[in-house]
């Protein structure tokens, strides 16, 4: 390029309207971080698999840039990468400069939800779930009662089995389908459970919206290890989706609406903390400043929210355990949830708690750090990558000799839960919470 | 230049729909690095083994069109910035590591290995990858081979070349030949040591060949803190003096260490001038004797503490407070512009000195991180690229202080390479002579001068002066 072409080039950058508009922008003090040193290359998942610096967080965030300055449009090419994303966010923990990039991706999106028209079939996918179907705990049980249906009457076997899902290009996905569960959690809202013992602190359960229909198990599992661990738990009526996967694909307004349902139902009690077992929730909660502008009530309310909020894990090793664990003559391996660690940068107390359990023994898996392709709804969206980021993980699983997978969020469970089953590992894929409880109900 | 639709289609039958890319919205990204350089491509390819880059290259041959090699694109030279436009050759799919042979301490990798994952590779076997630049987590091996990349250990252990011994390249005219082997010494020219740190003017690499280096039985990392910047500089004079050789001697100055701090959280002190990070490896014995001797240097040029790195966490967590500092920079500044300049290890007092008159002069903030040990300065010079006139005073200040380096004895650069950003300032430390002689020595292999043109030598325009680039990368609209 010669100097006139590069100048003729600033002239046009000055000249042109920013392709974003309206509320939610990415804001440029946040990417004016971005040195473009490319320390976060390597880190990405996308990159990892392709080798494009397009679907790298560096060259994302350089489209984010290219889009305000009115060079890029904002079209078919951006969308597709900035959709690829895992929002893992696993570049923040690489990245020296401290940008933020979850908020930028989640603003382009939701820039992208405003400014882009995607295809009928999907513009009503989306609004379905994200609007009409997860804020409604109802409508999530009527739901799962069909699929309970599907999975247990011997339907799903003949689906499988038929080859019909494959015809309809499912079949991929359909593995991934979350296990619903006989009885469901909604029926333990608004109930209060003892603590064991003294009492060592009062603190409400955060229990989601999927997860009390096809997680009920880990909930009841994350009641009985806080209460014998001398906590009072109450779990709030009222209480809704967290909004994470909606705020993820870019649908602020609806992550908005649940987020002011929970800030006024979590608020109303006195609790020394909030608690969810579900690392993905537990990283949005935690940001639900970020949907608020500064200065307004809700955004305060939000602050005070956020103080209150602990992952299960996180809760758990800073209070300390005091109920007696028995022995689980157990190797284990440990993935690290995304959220959990880059979102919520906790890394030890997953691995404290399971060293505290006398007997198991912790294997290190080869990057652990690294996304499992489940990454909330990108396993539907994205399967193919998402099977192939699955497939790595497998390899790398397989490769500790662990016969159980430790986690820390229901997603990454769901996902290396398939994962094991797809290539045969013969492995048990476990919530940290979960084999606490074990160990304490095999104690008492 | 405008290349012909149909290089692409030749180039997309060559090597397959996925593996080309020609579009404006994508070829956006590959316009910059790790430096301020822009230049777009016209054209990347991804090629996936040596026969296929050898075909890329006949047919920009054949078209007549300029082609240059990409790695991570960490640079800070614009070595990987296509200049004149033409075709990137990107290597981040010729990712794999072809062979360790642990007993003959070799490995032979592609050159799109990251850095960092080689050494991961081998820690099993109680090896590393020794040429440690700071971004190597991110970084290639291919680049490091282009860049001849050093490192905090560059020190104890020199830089890329000399851990490389054999290469698979091509040709500027798409011949495969090989340099070198599994041997470190070959009989004939030592034609590795030609090719390493000739910033992809002469060949692209294919294949690298290189040494594993055995860890050390014991390592000690201590930090000494400091008062003054004059101190700081004074112990490394001592250390120096007294042919105490450490692994590793680093300094970073306070305004750079609050930033790290901000992000490492290692336990920096946020209040002083400026802290040394000394590294002693060897046997046990050895190792304790060194690190005694470096602690009474530096307690000698008041120190106010010298801490030793009590485990594996609290040594890894100083150094990636070192190896992310230019990154950790971002947190209080748009962009910075960083200078490699190299300067005998006896001044460096003065020439600290002499980096606070000039920023002092131009009203720039400058931060000082750098490999004190080996003399290899990198001033970061930081600025806000939406201000124009102030990123003018920067090229001027980075001028200034280059030819500072070079007026004590000194070189341009330590280990960035020259790229496009210091070719017109080579003349300070090359006679016409010398010039001409690396002219022949790349008019041999590259006659046509395809190959990552505007590189390395002058071109003659602004003679002994730093080039303003363009608009530096992440220039946006005016706020």
């Amino acid at each position: 390029m010669t100097e006139s072409t590069a100048n003729t080039e600033q002239a046009a950058v000055t000249a042109q309207p920013s392709g974003f508009s309206g509320a939610d922008i990415p804001a440029y003090d946040d990417y004016a971080h971005c040195v473009h040193c490319g320390l976060c290359l390597n880190q990405c998942p996308t990159y990892k698999l392709w080798g494009l610096e397009a679907d790298s967080p560096r060259g994302r965030i350089r489209q984010i840039v290219l889009v305000d300055q009115g060079r890029l449009p904002l079209g078919d090419s951006f969308v597709k990468h900035i959709d690829q994303c895992l929002d893992c966010r696993a570049c923040e923990t690489a990245c020296p400069s401290g940008v933020q990039y979850g908020k930028l991706v989640e603003a382009a999106r939701a820039q992208i939800e405003r400014n882009y028209r995607r295809p009928f079939f999907s513009r009503l996918t989306r609004d379905f779930v994200f609007r009409r179907l997860l804020p409604y705990p109802r409508r999530i049980a009527v739901l799962a009662r069909s699929l309970y249906f599907y999975q247990r009457s011997g339907l799903q076997a003949v689906a499988r089995a038929s080859g019909i899902l494959g015809l309809l290009g499912l079949a991929d996905r359909e593995q991934l389908l979350p296990p619903i569960d006989q009885k469901f959690f909604f029926s333990n809202l608004g109930r209060t459970y003892s603590a064991i013992g003294q009492r060592r602190a009062r603190v409400a359960l955060f229990a989601g919206c999927i997860a009390q229909v096809s997680f009920s198990q880990l909930h009841e599992a994350t009641i009985r290890v806080l209460t014998a661990n001398g906590c009072e738990v109450v779990v709030p009526a009222g209480q809704t989706c967290c909004g994470a996967l909606a705020a993820h694909a870019g649908a602020r307004d609806a992550a908005r609406g649940v987020a002011r349902t929970n800030l006024d139902v979590f608020l109303k009690g006195d609790f020394d903390a909030i608690i969810t077992n579900a690392a993905g929730c537990g990283s949005t909660l935690k940001e639900y400043e970020h949907l608020f502008s500064a200065g307004t009530a809700e955004h305060a309310k939000a602050a005070a929210f956020q103080k209150k909020m602990r992952d299960a894990t996180e809760f758990l090793a800073d209070l300390g355990m005091t109920a007696p664990l028995a022995e689980l003559p157990l190797r284990v391996t440990y993935q690290d949830s995304c959220h959990l660690l880059h979102g919520q940068k906790i890394r030890e107390a997953p691995r404290k708690l399971l060293r505290a359990i006398p007997g198991v023994e912790l294997v290190e898996m080869n990057m652990a750090d690294y996304c499992c392709g489940s990454a909330g709804s990108y396993n539907v969206t994205e399967t193919e990558t998402s099977l192939a980021l699955l497939a790595e993980k497998m390899k790398h699983a397989r490769a500790t000799g662990a016969p159980v997978i430790v986690t820390a969020n229901p997603g990454c469970l769901l996902q290396m839960r398939a994962g094991t089953r797809i290539h045969s590992t013969g492995q048990e894929v476990v919530h940290v919470v979960e084999l606490l409880d074990r160990a304490l109900s095999q104690k008492a | 230049m405008q290349i012909k639709p149909q290089l692409v289609r030749d180039l997309i039958a060559l090597l397959g729909p996925k593996a080309v890319l020609s579009e404006p919205e994508d070829l956006m990204l590959y316009e910059y690095d790790g430096s301020v350089e822009l230049g777009s491509p016209e054209c990347v390819v991804f090629p996936s083994s040596a026969r296929e880059v050898s075909e890329i290259v006949r047919l920009a041959n054949r078209y007549e069109v300029p082609l240059l090699g990409r790695g991570a694109g960490t640079g800070l030279s614009g070595g990987a910035i296509a200049r004149d436009g033409g075709i990137v050759v990107a290597f981040s799919r010729m990712n794999r590591i072809l062979e360790i042979d642990a007993a003959n301490l070799r490995a032979v990798v592609q050159p799109g290995v990251v850095n960092l994952d080689l050494s991961r590779a081998v820690d099993h076997l109680g090896l590393y990858f020794a040429p440690d630049p700071s971004s190597q987590k991110a970084c290639t091996i291919g680049g490091n081979v282009s860049e001849n990349s050093g490192g905090p250990h560059t020190l104890a252990y020199g830089v890329t070349t000399n851990h490389v011994t054999g290469l698979e390249l091509v040709l500027p005219d798409g011949e495969i030949v090989r340099t070198g082997g599994k041997n470190l010494e070959t009989s004939g020219y030592d034609l590795n040591g030609l090719f390493v740190g000739s910033e992809g003017t002469l060949a692209l690499v294919t294949e690298i060949t290189v040494r594993l280096t055995r860890k050390a039985e014991a390592v000690k990392t201590l930090l000494a803190v400091y008062d003054t910047i004059d101190d700081t500089t004074e112990s490394v004079f001592e250390i120096t003096v007294r042919a105490i050789t450490p692994a590793a001697c680093e300094m970073l100055d306070g305004f750079t260490l609050r930033a790290v701090e901000d992000y490492v959280h290692a336990g920096f002190p946020k209040d002083c001038a400026a802290v040394l990070l000394i590294e002693v490896e060897g046997l046990s014995e050895a190792v304790e004797a060194q690190a005694a001797a470096i602690t009474e240097v530096c307690k000698l040029h008041r120190a106010r503490e010298v801490r030793v790195a009590r485990d594996d966490r609290e040594r890894a967590l100083l150094w990636k407070g070192r190896k992310e500092a230019f990154g950790a920079l971002g947190r209080i500044s748009p962009m910075y512009y960083v200078q490699d300049g190299v300067i005998p290890r006896t001044r460096l007092p003065e020439t600290l000195r002499r980096i606070a008159e000039i920023a002092a002069k131009y009203d720039l903030q400058i931060g000082n991180i750098f490999h004190a040990g080996d003399g290899n300065l990198h001033p970061l010079i930081l600025f806000d690229e939406r201000d124009r006139a102030q990123f003018e005073r920067v090229v001027a200040a980075g001028g200034e202080i280059m030819r500072h380096c070079v007026d004590v004895g000194g070189a341009l650069t330590g280990e960035h390479g020259i790229g496009m950003e210091k070719n017109e300032l080579m003349s300070l430390i090359f006679s016409p002579d010398d010039l001409a002689l690396m002219a022949r020595v790349r008019a041999s292999f590259n006659p046509a001068g395809r190959l990552n043109p505007g590189k390395v030598l002058p071109l003659g325009k602004g003679c002994g002066e730093i080039r303003i680039p363009h608009i530096p990368a992440s220039a946006a609209t005016p706020a």
